[in-house]
């Protein structure tokens, strides 16, 4: 029958309108401006209108989301804080829109670069949010936030941020990022040792005992850290898998190696 | 049109070199493929090619620029409609005075990217019939593609760039060239007597067309549709004369977000281009991604892991679903069914977008496949949930009641029907004439998915059909859509039940700096779009000589004017609906 067509499309816009009235019914009352139901409403099982009202009700954003790099800077016991960033720049060499720029430290006496930057700048107009920074950031220093409101009135000099505007604690990151932060501090806790071992082993081979001494205490700070850390509820097993990454690398290397040697075989017929 | 002949069968075909001894000999350079013909005979040998080897699918043309050796080059792709690797064939030419054959005779699919080549290195094609400048404006000075050119704007050969803030001082790269400054004027240019030729040669053009056999008194006029128009999704342009309202021709004009993304993909490390390519086809960066790293990985001779296959496939076929989705909701924006019916399928489309941002962290430029992997594994928990059960409850529920839906009230719908069928017909030798890849080029009756033609990374392990229409109108362009997004959840289903559930997503070591041997790849994968091609060549530095892109919106475009001639002016809007172009990867 010419027209059904239509009523069907009418039907189903008339179905969707329904939904969410028998929708709110479901959440009694609490449907909207509320996290727990913002997330079944945004999930797979979702009927009804579909929106999120921005900017009173937000959707928490993925440990993953990247947006503009931050620095990172440890929070000592005795109030001074220590930028993780040696001004290696790495990320300013990966970067593939090429807007990061850091002013080295020099040693006013000795006149020898100091691992820690003077000042680092990001453009974040022209940054395109890759993510490449933090992915291959020795240190850890560098990552990506989780801010996305960075309106402002000016569009040249505001957006071009400072290391002040880009410090953020340690522990902010922690709150951000719960399971990679985990993961690295392990990673990098197992790496202290290693060196305090290392430290050790050379303090015992030259006779000194000072070294021995100034060497495991840094070490000790850092398991510390770990075991304090709050342990996220979202933390199963395959976070777990990622925390021994060490010995995954290993294996990788390993593996590489195997290839690298196939291919040569292979290239030597 | 170019109808390929039935290939000889009776004495048997014999092969390029054995053929055309001295005209076509093999390319014998370190890591390159292919055959190197003589310009001359070139016709003879491309004729060949097409109608007694059988390769009738022209996939991509472009230019390389060997300034150390002198010459330029231009490098054509062809490809069988049964399946099979690529004939790769070359004509070299010199820089001074760059002159080639046209080939748009034998392939009218090298109309665009001939007229690319052109625009971008110079090279003049004989026996083309409109070598305009197709991306630059008309009276661009310079061939910017060319190895001794340099942008306005430049800073160094290649990045990293030494001095971007020389000083520590912080500035903007347009102060060293500031605005209105940045245009290089040739010698004895006259600003003020300058009038620009190109919009008048091209309405020129259009008049020159035959007005039809009406004895009625009619005037015919030349429209502009765009650039600024909400049905040309983007900035595009379609300048259309009108006989009433009648279309009798039709010529796009692009370039309006032309970057050079070659350019500077020549100027970054193999890496960094990754970020870019998700900047191509805004709607499908996993799967630009994905041809992106298998044309390098194919360079490198890097294996991928199986998991890191499986991710890529589950990305790949969810990035289908969400551009189809897309493209049939715009489709029936220019319908003229308004939002409304685009809301419901933007809905899954949404949730989609959340497991990627989930996994790779942003919603659309994702950024997320790398050389010999996957940048991180699939995320735990997703909305407080199982990853897994999230994609199970939306592989196996959500999105096949959302198709359920669509069809329900779409395919039948009467003015959906009346408005799409018969629209637009194109038979399946011209769509494979005009290069048409993707659900184009299916929709005509033509079964070539790159995914079964030549498959890539594991898709020869699944079971999935293609779906075929049969008149190649708007409504086949639909329906090939609608049923491809069943193939998906169909290809979902069997890659979420045989995924491993844990090993490594890469086979290197996560790096920045990638050595890529010497020698040139032609890698291509199946975009929603199309056949998205990626030529690279490596001169065995951290940086490709040459980064090509095959865009399918683009080259569906080659088509436009035969698809739109002889429709309404109304309709030439759906017809653009339904070869569904992104501008980010038509003007590149």
């Amino acid at each position: 029958m010419y027209g059904l067509g239509i009523i069907r499309g009418m039907g189903i816009t008339l179905k969707h309108f329904v939904d969410t009235y028998v929708d709110d019914l479901r959440f009694l009352g609490k449907r909207y401006y509320d996290e727990s139901s913002l997330k079944v409403r945004q999930g797979p099982k979702a009927a009804g209108a579909f929106t999120v009202q921005y900017p009173e009700e937000k959707l928490a954003m993925p440990e993953r989301f990247r947006f503009v790099p931050f620095l990172l800077f440890e929070e000592n016991e005795d109030g001074t804080t220590q930028d993780r960033c040696t001004s290696c720049g790495i990320c300013s060499k990966v970067c593939p829109p090429q807007c990061i720029w850091i002013e080295r430290t020099k040693d006013p006496v000795t006149k020898r670069p100091v691992p820690e930057p003077k000042d680092f700048h990001i453009d974040i107009d022209i940054c395109m949010n890759c993510g490449y920074c933090a992915e291959f950031c020795p240190f850890d220093a560098i990552k990506m936030d989780h801010d996305y409101e960075l309106s402002s009135y000016d569009r040249t000099s505001a957006h071009v941020f400072n290391k002040e505007r880009l410090s953020k604690p340690v522990s902010y990151y922690a709150s951000i990022r719960p399971n990679f932060f985990l993961a690295e501090e392990k990673v990098r806790a197992e790496e202290n040792k290693k060196k305090a071992k290392q430290a050790e082993a050379k303090a015992k081979a030259k006779g000194g005992g000072k070294a021995k001494a100034a060497a495991p205490a840094p070490a000790a700070a850092a398991p510390a850290a770990v075991a304090e850390a709050p342990a996220p509820a979202a933390a199963p097993a395959a976070s777990a898998a990622d925390l021994d990454a060490a010995a995954k690398k290993k294996a990788l290397a390993e593996k590489r190696k195997a290839m690298i040697a196939a291919r040569k075989a292979k290239k030597g017929k | 049109m170019a109808a390929p002949a039935t290939p000889n069968t009776e004495t048997e075909v014999l092969s390029l070199e054995e053929k055309f001894a001295g005209i076509a000999s093999p390319d014998t350079r370190e890591g390159y493929e292919g055959y190197i013909i003589a310009a001359d005979k070139a016709e003879e040998v491309v004729k060949y090619i097409r109608d007694d080897l059988g390769y009738d699918y022209l996939s991509s043309v472009t230019g390389v620029d060997y300034l150390e050796d002198d010459h330029m080059e231009v490098v054509y792709h062809a490809f069988k409609t049964e399946g099979g690797p690529a004939l790769n064939f070359k004509i070299q030419t010199d820089r001074e005075n760059p002159r080639v054959p046209s080939i748009t005779h034998l392939y009218p699919a090298a109309e665009f990217q001939e007229r690319e080549a052109y625009d971008m290195y110079g090279i003049l094609f004989d026996g083309h019939p409109d070598l305009r400048r197709i991306l630059m404006w008309d009276d661009f000075e310079g061939w910017p593609m060319r190895k001794d050119w340099k942008e306005a704007y430049y800073e160094a050969e290649t990045k990293p760039f030494k001095n971007r803030w020389p000083g520590g001082d912080v500035y903007r790269i347009e102060a060293n060239n500031p605005f209105n400054k940045n245009v290089v004027y040739p010698e004895g240019f006259n600003l003020n007597g300058y009038n620009p030729l190109g919009d008048k040669t091209l309405y020129d053009m259009l008049n020159q067309y035959d007005r039809g056999g009406s004895n009625l008194k009619t005037d015919q006029i030349v429209v502009n549709i765009g650039p600024q128009h909400p049905s040309t999704h983007g900035v595009f342009r379609m300048v259309v004369r009108l006989d009433g309202e009648n279309v009798n021709a039709l010529k796009p004009v692009f370039g309006y977000l032309h970057r050079n993304h070659e350019k500077i993909g020549e100027r970054n490390t193999w890496l960094m281009n990754m970020p870019y390519t998700d900047r191509l086809d805004y709607l499908t960066s996993m799967c630009n991604n994905h041809a992106y790293a298998l044309t390098v990985e194919k360079m490198m001779g890097l294996e991928v892991p199986e998991r890191a296959d499986y991710i890529r496939v589950l990305m790949n076929e969810l990035t289908r679903i969400a551009s189809h989705l897309w493209a049939t909701g715009f489709l029936l924006n220019d319908l003229g069914a308004f939002q409304t019916p685009m809301l419901y399928l933007i809905k899954n489309r949404e949730l989609i977008l959340d497991f990627f941002e989930a996994t790779s962290g942003t919603r659309m430029m994702c950024n997320y496949s790398r050389f010999g992997g996957v940048a991180y594994d699939l995320p735990d928990t997703l909305r407080d949930e199982n990853t897994m059960d999230w994609l199970h409850e939306m592989i196996h529920e959500r999105l096949p009641r959302g198709l359920e839906e669509l069809e329900r009230f779409l395919s039948n719908n009467e003015i959906v029907r009346t408005r799409a069928i018969g629209l637009s017909p194109v038979t399946a030798q011209e769509a494979i004439a005009l290069g048409m890849s993707g659900p184009m080029l299916r929709a005509a009756g033509v079964p070539y998915d790159v995914r079964r033609a030549e498959p890539y990374g594991i898709y020869d392990r699944f079971d999935f059909d293609i779906p075929v229409g049969t008149t190649g109108d708007v409504y086949d362009r639909y329906l090939v859509r609608v049923n491809e997004i069943r193939e998906s959840i169909k290809i979902l289903k069997q890659c979420l039940r045989d995924m491993p559930a844990k090993g490594d997503i890469m086979s290197v070591k996560p790096g920045y700096t990638h050595k890529v041997p010497a020698g040139e790849a032609y890698g291509r994968g199946e975009n929603p779009k199309g056949e998205l091609g990626f030529y690279c060549v490596s001169k065995g530095k951290g940086h490709p000589y040459r980064y090509h892109i095959r865009a399918p919106s683009f080259i569906n475009l080659t088509g436009l004017e035969k698809l739109c001639v002889g429709t309404k002016i109304a309709d030439v809007v759906v017809v653009l609906g339904s070869i569904d172009i992104v501008l980010g990867e038509v003007d590149r």
